[in-house]
């Protein structure tokens, strides 16, 4: 079996990280959202609240790093599953043949990244 | 004068030139006629040689689907008075062979429907056939599926779908919607059975999520939901059978 088709195999995988990072991004994204882009900038929460010292201290608690897994991991599994579905609807041959690759592939990659962070 | 509506209509015939041309009809128009009713205006008084299906004439046949003006709906629901004073366009049915004029060749859709096995499946073969004992249902029991056994077979979410347009192998919106409609009816035993067909890449996986089929359903069976909701049964069975290393 091919690569790709190893790959394509492993489609309810793909899909259970798509339904899976759709849900934390809907849920998780607005209020990030609203506490960073709108509630500090226009001063209805302290901006005291992402300051650098109180952020580093907060961060190395093991629970507040599996959020951040949480809300960063599985949404780029959403994002590839989508970009790649969509791409494919436009049937360019020699995409199709790599598609897969890039799109779970970079997942995979960036997912190693955000541990090597985290960690 | 009275009022007039236009109707172009989508031409074909396999016997005569074999190419597909339109041809345009000007009609009295009557705020309460279906574009049904203005066909079998056009095929009595105008032109007897267009073709086209109908029946019933109250959305519960499903045979009279056609593009309105590049929307697949049924022409006996579907009023002038929604297009009026504008023109309407009627093509047959995308996504499917023509056979002539607004009639498309669905026998691939009948093939796929008789795969799914749309009937209630018992372990026990002798209840297929033994009439005299009762299966209770509730009315929560049937609450679960009521909503997908609405279907009747039209055919438009397939028109609709730009996926089965791209891969005629998907088995398609209607098709998966009737399966989930029969594995959640508490009397039947078939999911495994069905499970073949529904849980493979010509089944719920090659759906991506476009959602067109539940906007066009005149029944509101939305295939969608359908689709996905068996995209989760199918998940955790998969992981199931690799956990457990049993063939899916």
């Amino acid at each position: 079996m091919s690569l790709i088709k190893r790959i394509n195999a492993l489609e309810p995988l793909w899909w259970s990280l798509f339904g899976l990072g759709g849900t934390m991004a809907a849920f998780l994204f607005p209020v990030h959202i609203f506490i960073q882009g709108v509630a500090i900038p226009l001063g209805w929460v302290s901006s005291e609240l992402l300051h650098y010292e109180r952020l580093v201290v907060f961060l190395h608690s093991p629970i507040v790093k599996i959020y951040l897994f949480l809300l960063i991991v599985p949404p780029l599994f959403h994002a590839a599953h989508r970009i790649r579905l969509t791409l494919e609807d436009l049937r360019i041959e020699w995409l199709d043949r790599v598609l897969p690759l890039l799109c779970y592939g970079g997942a995979i990659l960036l997912t190693i990244m955000t541990l090597i962070v985290l960690l | 004068m009275a009022d007039e509506i236009k109707l172009t209509l989508s031409r074909y015939n396999p016997d005569k030139d074999g190419e597909y041309t339109t041809q345009t009809y000007t009609i009295p128009y009557h705020n309460d006629w279906s574009i049904l009713d203005a066909l079998n205006h056009i095929k009595a008084e105008l032109d007897g040689s267009i073709s086209y299906r109908w029946s019933c004439r109250m959305a519960v046949c499903g045979s009279c689907g056609m593009m309105v003006n590049g929307t697949p709906r049924l022409t006996c629901s579907t009023y002038l008075n929604e297009f009026y004073p504008g023109e309407i366009s009627l093509e047959p049915l995308a996504n499917f062979p023509v056979v002539r004029d607004l009639v498309v060749d669905i026998s691939d859709f009948m093939a796929k429907l008789t795969s799914i096995k749309p009937w209630i499946i018992r372990k026990n073969k002798k209840d297929e056939v033994d009439v005299s004992s009762e299966y209770l249902q509730t009315p929560a029991q049937m609450t679960v599926y009521r909503q997908q056994s609405l279907c009747i077979n039209c055919t438009l979410c397939y028109a609709a779908c730009p996926v089965y347009g791209l891969h005629p192998e998907f088995i398609g919106p209607a098709v998966i919607a009737l399966g989930y409609r029969y594995n959640n009816d508490s009397r039947d035993e078939g999911k495994e059975e069905r499970r073949k067909v529904l849980a493979n890449e010509a089944g719920v996986w090659k759906c991506t999520v476009v959602g067109d089929c539940t906007e066009v359903c005149p029944k509101h069976v939305d295939p969608s939901a359908a689709i996905q909701r068996t995209k989760v049964d199918s998940a955790i069975s998969w992981f199931f059978s690799k956990l457990t290393g049993r063939g899916e």
